[in-house]
């Protein structure tokens, strides 16, 4: 006797379909008596992924707005979308812009799948940074979760690269001169700025060389990260246990105890999540056609000229900084800043609370009002009344551009930071979240000012 | 043993890198080489004092001072590099993209742009104006030395 014949039915009596079936999923025929079907397939699958329960409180869609399960679908959204465009695609200075005429005007839904694309790409960065906030402000960041928020920081920064160099592709003045000031930017960044610039254009002005490493960074680098980026990012939370427990201010760290099967509480949740944004990208993309001007002209930089809208904020520095402290020494600033946020010693932690505490509450929100009404003055001061180049002549424009009016601004942040720490009697925690608060406004209405209150030769103007 | 084969994985990671560095180094611009280069501009009647020329192909644009000195300036602007018009009407190259403006001689007139517009070696031979647009020059002021005379016929 045989003994792989125990578990395995006779073959000879199955048929041709069912023989294939099973050398498919062996699992199938080793109960062939109570077949449990597909169904019983698909849930063993989503377990490999999944925990088999979840502690019944994560589930409330108030705890993460379903902003993770949403970027993950805009990912695959975009892979998708992204694989098709590729067909249609010619990633040559002279055709790129033809060959996305030709997809619009007579390709079949050519021009949807590019607007689900675009729209995707763009709802995507809206995603991650409303996940990033939701993180940060439930303080979902300290341990055991504290590497996790450099993997999200990661794929944030990849996020924004892939919109990036996508935003070149299309060839038209809006991505020739987007790029043109992006790539120029770099030639800032101290003593290796100006060897980068020459890679990445892949000469020394933007040309058919800068277009296909565009494309290659942006159809395959990015995505490779992106996805490896991610397992390590669903590998931390799910070591972490899973989601941070939420509780009300004051409340103890609830057991974990309390949990329900994944299938269907969890999964039935993010399917609808799921179907509900994809529908109305659907309709997004219907309604909204993605941008498309007229083909790039070195020769004509329109007026005025601006970055993508994710890079406004810095654009708006630019005009009052320096270039190489608006677009080195604060970006590095504000990177080590977020990337020390969880590292930081804090004497207590409250994960799981919105904003630290009751009183974590309306710090944050002083540090909000503090940052709305800082910063638009701020910007007009220095539009119309501070004048460092001319009050202080004779010094390079490094110091009377750069290094003072940066000191003012972190010396106002330091004394923003003990003046309030003392008069509210607060933590670490709460005090760190007030200047994040604060900060973040600021660098908001920075990028709404470079968006919509900025005109011809970047005056300001209302929109 | 264990080391050994630590230590040449790891020089086969450094030749690795070096190899994938090397195949993506920028290579030489198509169709770029020093004899194309040299821009005739024309005779130097054609080009009035207190005047500016733009050149399309070349991408920069010739200057003729008050004083009859001929300046060739890079059509970038010095900030990020956009492509700077000439206003002819209030005598200045406005950048669309920042709001820099230079002067004639391509010196800054309102900032955020960090140094003056490149200029390219201006000669005259026999009476016409040459630009050469190999390698743009770049300065930290205007000087008097950079200007190029025709001869005094």
């Amino acid at each position: 006797m045989r003994p792989a014949q125990q578990n395995h039915p006779v073959t000879e009596q199955l048929s041709l379909i069912r023989r294939i079936g099973y050398s498919i999923f062996p699992g199938l025929a080793r109960q062939p008596e109570k077949p449990r079907g597909y169904r019983h397939f698909f849930n063993t699958l989503i377990l490999h992924f999944r925990p088999r329960v979840v502690p019944e409180r994560t589930l409330r869609f108030t705890l993460t707005w379903g902003l993770g399960g949403m970027a993950v679908v805009l990912v695959f959204m975009l892979m998708g979308t992204g694989l098709l465009l590729k067909f249609a695609y010619e990633p040559f200075p002279g055709r790129a812009y033809d060959s996305i005429v030709r997809l619009q005007n007579d390709v079949l839904f050519g021009q949807l799948i590019r607007n689900i694309h675009h729209w995707s790409a763009n709802l995507l960065l809206v995603v991650v940074f409303l996940h990033f906030l939701r993180v940060s402000f439930t303080g979902a960041f300290h341990p055991p979760r504290q590497f996790n928020w450099i993997f999200g920081l990661s794929l944030f920064v990849t996020v924004l690269l892939s919109n990036f160099t996508g935003y070149l592709l299309p060839w038209d003045q809006l991505a020739y001169w987007a790029i043109t000031i992006c790539t120029g930017m770099l030639e800032y960044i101290p003593f290796v700025g100006a060897k980068i610039q020459h890679w990445i254009r892949g000469g020394p002005e933007i040309g058919p060389a800068t277009l296909s490493n565009f494309y290659a960074i942006h159809t395959a680098i990015l995505p490779g990260c992106i996805i490896i980026l991610m397992a390590f990012h669903f590998w931390r939370v799910r070591k972490a246990g899973g989601l941070v427990m939420p509780r009300g201010p004051g409340e103890d760290a609830p057991s974990r105890r309390e949990t329900v099967p994944t299938i269907p509480n969890l999964i039935l949740r993010e399917v609808v999540v799921a179907l509900v944004l994809i529908a109305s990208i659907l309709v997004l993309s219907v309604v909204l056609n993605a941008p498309l001007e007229a083909k790039a002209n070195p020769g004509l930089s329109p007026n005025p000229t601006k970055a993508p809208w994710y890079f406004m904020g810095f654009q708006e520095m630019l005009l009052h900084f320096h270039p190489l402290f608006a677009l080195f020494v604060i970006p590095f600033l504000i990177m080590f800043a977020l990337v020390s946020i969880p590292y930081m010693r804090y004497p207590e932690t409250t994960p799981g609370v919105w904003f630290v505490s009751s009183k974590g509450r309306r710090m944050a929100l002083t540090g909000a009002v503090a940052g709305l009404i800082a910063t638009p003055t701020g910007i007009l001061l220095d539009e119309y009344l501070i004048d460092f180049v001319a009050w202080i002549p004779g010094i390079p424009s490094l110091l009377n551009n750069g290094v003072i009016p940066l000191a003012f601004i972190l010396v106002g942040i330091w004394g923003f930071y003990s003046i309030m720490k003392r008069r509210y009697g607060a933590s670490k925690e709460e005090t760190v979240q007030m200047v994040f608060v604060f900060c973040l406004t600021a660098f908001l209405i920075l990028t709404v000012t470079g968006i919509w209150f900025r005109g011809t030769a970047m005056k300001l103007a209302w929109p | 043993m264990g080391k050994l084969w630590l230590g040449l994985g790891a020089i086969a990671l450094i030749e690795l890198v070096g190899l994938v560095l090397t195949y993506l180094r920028p290579g030489k611009p198509r169709g770029s080489d020093d004899a194309g280069t040299v821009v005739e501009a024309g005779a130097v009647e054609k080009f009035l004092p207190n005047s500016v020329t733009a050149f399309v192909r070349g991408k920069f644009y010739l200057c003729r001072l008050e004083d009859g000195g001929f300046l060739a300036l890079s059509r970038k602007c010095t900030h990020l590099g956009c492509t700077v018009p000439w206003m002819n009407e209030e005598k200045k190259f406005a950048c669309p993209c920042h709001g820099s403006a230079y002067d004639m001689r391509g010196e800054i007139i309102s900032p955020p742009a960090p140094r003056p517009l490149d200029a390219f070696a201006v000669s005259i031979e026999n009476n016409v104006v040459k630009v050469n647009t190999h390698r743009p020059i770049k300065r930290s002021e205007f000087q008097k030395e950079a200007l190029v005379y025709p001869k005094k016929a």
